[in-house]
């Protein structure tokens, strides 16, 4: 039994750590939030370009790290701590990792070097309206070569280079890369709960696009995207709701109400004992999705749910009683509970509200153990 | 990451593997052991059988050689116990003997202790009972009240125990009494080993709220008991006791009984598997159940790299407990009105939902309440400051009870 991470992998952890703790506190993350024309940290953004962490799971040949999927994981989990306001997770979870899954040799070779390099920075462009988005009732199309419809929102859509765009082709869907400073392409920030990370509503009025992979299979395509964004998502989610555990746990013992700390109050240990039940259940589940991803295994499906699933009500129930734990304090602008309850929101709903998931989950086990 | 066992370890699994073929039989292959026999003859089959594994090496793996263990690893015990819970053996009513009792006499005994009583625990021939909880004494269980006063080189003993597990069939007990209620609560406590066989121990099987009659309350008349039989000194016994309710810790697993599997295979036969809402709610017991089983993967992983576990093992029993309770009462929420009939012969899988359902309130409590689970995460996981205690410097005596 080996259900862990090496020790390498954990050295890569705490040095992500370090780094982080130095150069994404929370101070920078405020200056993303309180600056509206701020779509993300160039500072920090430029830094972890330059740790080559973008490339870490794009093999050598295409200009990464060649590290694996566990890797990558390790690093999802502190960049979640630290609430980095980068477009990591839209250019590498979802764009480099699409193109992996999706794309030919000729298509990985012209685009993932420059993801690596930070030259390209992709994002996924799935929703078009309230509601979960089915592959099968799209509005944005793609008739072989352009591209037509509106996409609302994408997340770091306004800072991207390219796209990866699930589109109507024909009678299915398919899975599609567009230039975003292309002609045909027009693109307005859009206000959202979580300002530290930025959004777009992108119009395409001809634009020309690439399909990758073969047309019709874009449902599949989208699947697979989903689950393996979701193991690595789960781990940000993971790492977000550990430090509001922590941070809950030190307001507990510091804050003094009725002559001792609040934390002496079972009202209060309860809480935070059942955030750390979440926590504990959320963290074995991301490692059980974490091996899935790193090895392909055939329980991708349910594993990435179950992770996905885990790490939602985890990093929700963390973020909310975060606040509640810290009391009027909590609710002010200035204590960063909010930045927590935010990130949460937008990592339970991007990729697909838990709703949906479950209903994915339970789909895949009654298949599996109809058979 | 893996799942695999490291070349010593798979060689200890075939070895236990054949171990177990040859004397039992796999689950399912007949109606399980607990089933086929009358709990006299369970309690004979589980000392044959416990015979076995001592004779051969099995039994408390990691034990040292010199008192009749193995001498093994923690995760050899563990991959024991996973193999062993494939195959329909009789195990059970020397768990708490075996798991709390004797390592607390390990602990604390004298030479002569260890020479007369661990060898026949292991091999099967002496059965042991824990007598800690009383009426008054639950969660709290430092306030307990039997009376324990020297009288020359014996202590007497009065009062009552309760919610003690396999007392009917023990042969001996540790037991936790006040020696001193003029002393603060934790300070006047005392531990004995006690001969369940003498006069004065009336043991009465408890009615449990679900009908079965698995516990006892041991009443104590003038039990007297010899000073060499103490363990630990006089007004130490909290101490002791912690040692064996840190042993118990270890012990306490899951809650069992009907999981998502079953549910999710009674929801496909009856139709409900298409109902929304029941979805919803199995995707959320898988999420947990496997967040329990990969936990346990986790300490596995400690263990057998020769590392000291964390503490996550300690969520166990609040979610298996209260997710046991949960799909007990959706499954028969399911049934309708039909769900309330308790006949295993007309009941969907022979009423096992509905017998869950009255098992489920007292795996909640047994073994620590879910709040004094959670007190205990947050206390020691998290370092949360304890409650304001009232019973920390007042003598015993001058305390309220009820």
């Amino acid at each position: 039994m080996n259900f862990d991470f090496s020790e390498e992998q954990k050295f890569l952890g705490n040095e992500a750590r370090k780094f982080l703790n130095a150069e994404c506190t929370t101070a920078h993350v405020r200056e993303v939030l309180d600056d509206d024309n701020m779509s993300h940290h160039a500072g920090l953004w430029q830094k972890v370009i330059e740790m080559g962490w973008l490339g870490a799971a794009i093999p050598e040949e295409h200009g990464g790290l060649g590290l694996g999927a566990l890797e990558l994981c390790v690093l999802a989990e502190e960049m979640g701590r630290a609430l980095a306001p980068v477009p990591f997770a839209s250019s590498v979870y979802f764009f480099a990792e699409g193109l992996m899954l999706a794309g030919d040799e000729k298509l990985k070779a012209t685009i993932l070097p420059g993801v690596a390099s930070g030259d390209v920075i992709g994002c996924y462009a799935l929703s078009e309206g309230p509601g979960s988005s089915d592959p099968a009732k799209l509005s944005v199309a793609f008739d072989g070569s352009k591209l037509r419809g509106t996409k609302i929102p994408v997340t770091d859509g306004d800072i991207a280079t390219h796209a990866l765009v699930l589109a109507k082709e024909g009678s299915g869907a398919s899975l599609v890369l567009v230039d975003l400073n292309a002609a045909g392409v027009s693109r307005r920030t859009v206000k959202t709960l979580e300002p530290t990370r930025s959004h777009a509503e992108i119009v395409f009025d001809g634009a020309a696009a690439t399909r990758v992979g073969k047309a019709g299979d874009g449902a599949n395509h989208n699947d697979a995207i989903l689950d393996r964004a979701s193991v690595l998502l789960a781990f940000e989610q993971l790492g977000g709701a550990s430090v509001c555990l922590e941070m809950a746990t030190d307001y507990a013992k510091t804050r003094y109400a009725f002559g001792r700390p609040i934390g002496g109050n079972q009202a209060i240990k309860h809480k935070l004992s059942d955030m750390y039940v979440k926590n504990e259940v959320a963290r074995s589940n991301c490692y059980y999705g974490a091996w899935a991803l790193s090895t392909n295994a055939s329980e991708l499906p349910e594993a990435a749910a179950a992770s996905r699933l885990a790490a939602s009500e985890a990093f929700w129930f963390a973020s909310k009683e975060n606040i509640q734990t810290h009391g009027g304090m909590g609710f002010t602008w200035e204590v960063d509970c909010h930045l927590f309850y935010r990130r949460a929101k937008l990592l339970s709903v991007q990729a697909g509200a838990p709703g949906v998931w479950k209903e994915k989950l339970v789909s895949a086990l009654d298949l599996k153990n109809a058979a | 990451m893996d799942f695999n066992d490291t070349k010593d370890e798979a060689a200890f699994r075939v070895e236990a593997r054949g171990f177990l073929a040859k004397h039992l039989k796999l689950k399912g292959e007949e109606p399980a052991a607990s089933k086929r026999f009358s709990r006299e003859e369970f309690l004979v089959a589980a000392k044959d059988w416990q015979a076995k594994k001592s004779a051969n090496g099995y039994a408390q793996i990691t034990w040292p050689k010199e008192i009749g263990g193995r001498g093994g690893t923690p995760m050899q015990q563990v991959i024991w116990n996973q193999e062993e819970s494939k195959f329909d053996a009789p195990v059970g009513p020397m768990a708490i003997g075996l798991g709390m009792c004797v390592p607390t006499v390990i602990a604390f005994g004298s030479d002569e202790h260890k020479a007369r009583y661990v060898k026949p625990s292991l091999s099967g021939d002496e059965i042991w009972c824990q007598l800690f909880s009383e009426p008054s004494a639950g969660s709290d269980v430092a306030g307990l009240k039997m009376r324990a006063v020297k009288d020359g080189d014996e202590w007497v003993i009065n009062g009552q125990k309760v919610w003690t597990t396999g007392a009917q069939f023990s042969d001996f007990g540790i037991v936790l009494t006040r020696t001193d209620p003029k002393a603060v609560k934790h300070k006047g406590l005392t531990m004995f080993i006690v001969d369940m066989h003498q006069e004065g121990v009336d043991v009465r099987p408890i009615h449990q709220a679900n009908g079965g009659r698995d516990f006892n309350e041991v009443y104590f008349t003038d039990v007297r008991i010899k000073d060499s039989d103490r363990l630990g000194d006089v007004g130490q016994g909290w101490n002791v006791a912690i040692v064996t309710l840190m042993n118990e810790r270890l012990a306490v697993g899951g809650a069992g009984g009907p999981g998502w599997r079953e549910i999710m295979d009674y929801a496909r036969a009856s139709g409900a598997i298409s109902d929304a809402a029941f979805r919803q709610n199995l995707a959320d017991w898988y999420v947990a159940a496997q967040g329990y089983k990969l936990t346990k993967f986790r300490t596995m992983t400690a263990l057998s790299r020769g590392e000291t576990p964390g503490p996550e093992n300690s969520i166990g029993k609040i979610i298996t407990a209260n997710q046991l309770q949960d799909i007990s009462n959706a499954a028969i929420e399911m049934q309708d009105h039909y769900g309330l009939m308790t006949d295993e012969s007309v009941m969907p899988v022979e009423a096992a939902f509905q017998q869950s359902f009255m098992w489920a309130p007292g795996i909640r409590i047994a073994g620590g309440t879910d709040e004094i689970l959670k007190n205990i995460i947050a206390e020691r996981v998290l370092g949360l400051p304890q409650d304001v205690r009232v019973d920390k410097k007042v003598p015993f005596d001058e305390l309220k009870s009820g």
